[in-house]
């Protein structure tokens, strides 16, 4: 047969490279500031810009969607050509896949930054970043397609097929949870309210970490493992259950972030009994990815990028474990709303993620510039002192979760709480300063890694197109049987329907019962929807992303219930787009902060100009920029409308009333500041907040409140 | 675009939990055989995929 000759195009594997290994460093930075602020609040530098609530942002998308996202492309375009024996289908699509992406990045970065969320989290972005996701993303799949139909190969080689379900699933999931009414050009609503925007929420965000840290990390960890132990993976066989498995089961876990929570006690159950059996075909892929270096042990010693790779599959090993564990309600009552989480997703994100990451930068960087790694020394202390940066950054922060969970929970023979919150944060300040070391560790090895590279690269020649030979697949219908599977291999997009047959089935039966029967969010009738001036203040809380400080959400445990009074119920959240139940509690819940402090204008008011004039100790930022910025109300109107269109009863004609009444509690929010010797502009953003903080959780009080409530239509 | 309450009840709702698990429960069992019965060389073949190229 006569062989055709063409050429693999290495150029844009180089940009995505360059674009890892940049974004690599910009987010760890961003994780190394946020982690310091915990210990040293003055690390806001009193700028919105670079507060917690905005900068932690910046970190996880800069990790997931700039160095992860960069890297799988990296890893996709190099292994796809190599595996479809063919070069790119398009390099025009290919380019603009690039620059597509990072411009998203470099957007994403600008509105974090000024405070532009959408209020979800890993999809904080905001509606016009969303469509230009959507639109790079179809990019992406018609040049892998593409590539995929004119290829060289019969067969697609089971770490396409994880590219494959990526990429359809990571659609579905950006598509459904993005659903918002835009209101501004940088600000919309959440179509989904209260339980029904968190279950979303979570299977999306549940799944964000399982198609796109995971599915396609471990293609490349099927392709990049057998090249550099140079033998085929350990059992075939095993890579087709652990994909086929892995895919069905992990859709359906996602309702594991809200146990005990005011979601229906069902779709929490069905989060935990999918959750544990996700350990096993997560173990199938780790040991099958260990079992392929039997017998190669010896050049583990010698060779970092395997290094790299046996700690990575272990640590997705590790990973998987644990997450299963923290899905049983016992444990979760434990971890759950502590840095217990953050240790788990560190492990997975510093150990599977970053070092899969550098095992593939150190393979492609010698083959692609046609030379040898620079310094295999330099290599080895960036692994050791990487793993030793994760060990500090995990143990601290699993001790810290677990004392502070304990001491949250302990009460004194008089049956009173034992610990107040603060106690409860001061005491692991310690912890948050070690994680911050390893975090440092983490980085510094990185930056090695970048020393290294680079010096590799100046010695090397780079091959832009490098040039490789194979027959022409042909096109033959064999007579008789054949095996199933290998039918299904040649036919990519049989490959893409059923893999979203598969993953559609789980959100489906999870999200068709909560959202459309009626028992499963039980309405209250004193249940109000939010005054203007409340909705403003709303804007501004997720705006300052205190929510990923903050819970809003009581769990029915004896603690909370004592600590922050009656636990959530479903019914309370019809009017929240987006749900602001958060994950994290570096500070106290204000599920019910109205009713705990009530009459707490002027608490409010010092307190969030100086945290600490009111809580010696507390580590919460100063919002200083609340007291000289005037509140937006030009807004108002279209916010209300758009609440409107989302079935928030508010009265026909009440946008255009909206602001008289927002200006009227303003004036009463003024006058008891001034009561208490305060005297503050009405219009400014604080008076807002410190509405919306007073009126959290107030709904169900014994005593209904009826003063600035704004007219409702009936609701049915 | 109200999507709270639009039916007081469904009836029936333990069907989704016994689709979904008998699904899941086929699909695996399928896989399972299909690839016990795989051809042994085929196999081989295909994990050689990658080690193809340079």
């Amino acid at each position: 047969m006569q062989v055709e000759k063409f050429y693999y195009d290495n150029k844009i594997v180089k940009a995505f490279l360059y674009a890892t290994v940049v974004f690599g460093i910009v987010g760890m930075i961003a994780g190394l500031w946020v982690a310091i602020e915990f210990y040293y609040p003055g690390a806001t530098l009193n700028l919105p810009a670079t507060t917690f609530g905005r900068l932690r942002p910046v970190h996880t998308n800069a990790i997931i969607f700039a160095f992860v996202g960069n890297c799988i492309f990296t890893g996709i375009y190099y292994s796809l050509q190599r595996l479809c024996k063919t070069r790119m289908f398009s390099n025009t699509l290919s380019w603009i896949h690039f620059w597509g992406w990072q411009a998203i990045i470099a957007a994403a970065a600008i509105t974090l930054l000024l405070g532009y969320t959408s209020g979800k989290e890993y999809a904080e972005l905001e509606w016009p970043i969303d469509i230009a996701i959507t639109v790079v993303w179809v990019v992406f799949g018609i040049n892998m397609f593409g590539t995929i139909i004119k290829r060289r190969e019969r067969h697609l080689y089971v770490a396409i097929w994880f590219y494959i379900a990526t990429w359809v699933t990571v659609a579905m999931l950006h598509i459904v949870n993005s659903m918002e009414i835009p209101v501004t050009m940088w600000k919309s609503y959440s179509l989904y309210a209260g339980v029904q925007d968190a279950l979303v929420q979570w299977w999306y965000g549940h799944n964000a970490v399982a198609f796109f840290l995971t599915t396609p990390v471990l293609g490349l960890m099927y392709y990049f493992l057998p090249k550099a132990a140079n033998r085929p993976i350990y059992s075939y066989r095993l890579s087709i259950i652990h994909f086929w498995a892995l895919i069905f089961i992990y859709i359906w876990a996602g309702p594991h972030h809200l146990l005990y929570t005011a979601l229906p006690d069902w779709a929490q159950s069905l989060g935990t009994v999918f959750s544990l059996m996700l350990i096993f075909p997560s173990w199938g892929g780790m040991l099958n990815g260990l079992f392929t270096l039997r017998g190669a042990w010896d050049r583990v010693r010698e060779e970092p990028v395997l290094k790299f790779l046996v700690v990575a599959v272990t640590c997705y090993g590790m990973s998987t474990l644990e997450g299963p564990l923290l899905s049983l309600k016992n444990i979760n009552a434990i971890s759950h709303f502590t840095d217990w989480t953050i240790a788990h997703v560190h492990i997975g994100g510093l150990g599977w993620n970053g070092f899969m990451a550098f095992a593939m930068l150190y393979y492609l960087v010698p083959k692609m510039w046609n030379t040898t790694l620079y310094s295999k020394k330099l290599a080895t202390n960036h692994f050791w002192i990487a793993t030793i940066g994760i060990v500090l950054y995990a143990l601290p922060l699993y001790w810290a979760g677990f004392t502070q969970s304990i001491m949250w929970k302990t009460f004194t023979p008089e049956g009173q709480l034992k610990f107040s919150f603060l106690e409860t944060v001061t005491n692991i300040i310690p912890m948050y300063i070690t994680r911050s070391v390893g975090g440092a560790l983490y980085l510094s090895g990185a930056l090695i890694m970048v020393y290294n590279l680079a010096r590799t690269i100046r010695q090397g020649s780079f091959i832009a197109n490098e040039e490789a030979e194979a027959a022409p697949m042909v096109r033959e219908s064999r007579p008789g049987k054949e095996y199933w599977h290998r039918v299904l291999e040649r036919k990519p997009l049989t490959m893409l329907v059923l893999a979203l047959i598969l993953v559609a089935i789980g959100g489906l039966v999870e999200m068709i019962p909560t959202f459309l029967i009626k028992s499963n969010i039980p309405t209250i009738a004193s249940v109000k929807p939010y005054t203007p001036l409340e909705l403003q203040g709303r804007d501004i809380y997720v705006r300052e992303g205190c929510y990923l400080c903050h819970s809003q959400m009581i769990r029915p445990f004896r603690d909370e219930v004592k600590r922050y009074g009656e636990y959530s119920k479903a019914g309370e959240f019809v009017y929240d787009h987006p749900f602001q139940w958060g994950s994290k509690r570096t500070g106290p819940d204000l599920a019910r902060e109205g009713v705990i402090r009530k009459n707490g204008e002027a608490w409010h008011y010092n307190h969030l100009y100086d945290p600490r004039s009111m809580s010696p100790g507390s580590i919460m930022p100063q919002y200083v920029w609340l007291f000289d910025d005037d509140l937006d109300t030009a807004t108002t109107p279209a916010k209300i409308r758009a609440m409107q269109t989302l079935g928030v009863p508010y009265t026909r004609g009440y946008d255009r009333v909206a602001n008289v009444a927002l200006v009227r509690q303003e004036d009463s929010i003024t006058a008891i500041l001034k009561q208490n010797k305060i005297e503050t502009p009405p219009n400014k953003e604080i008076v807002a907040l410190i509405a919306y903080l007073e009126r959290l959780g107030t709904d169900i009080e014994l005593a209904p409140r009826t003063d600035s409530l704004p007219p409702t239509a009936s609701v049915k | 675009m109200k999507f709270i309450n639009y039916m007081e009840k469904i009836s029936g709702i333990d069907i989704y939990g016994l689709v979904s698990l008998s699904l899941f429960f086929t699909i695996f069992v399928v896989v399972l055989i299909g690839v016990a019965v795989a051809d042994k060389k085929k196999m081989k073949k295909l994990s050689n995929i990658p080690l193809e190229s340079k």
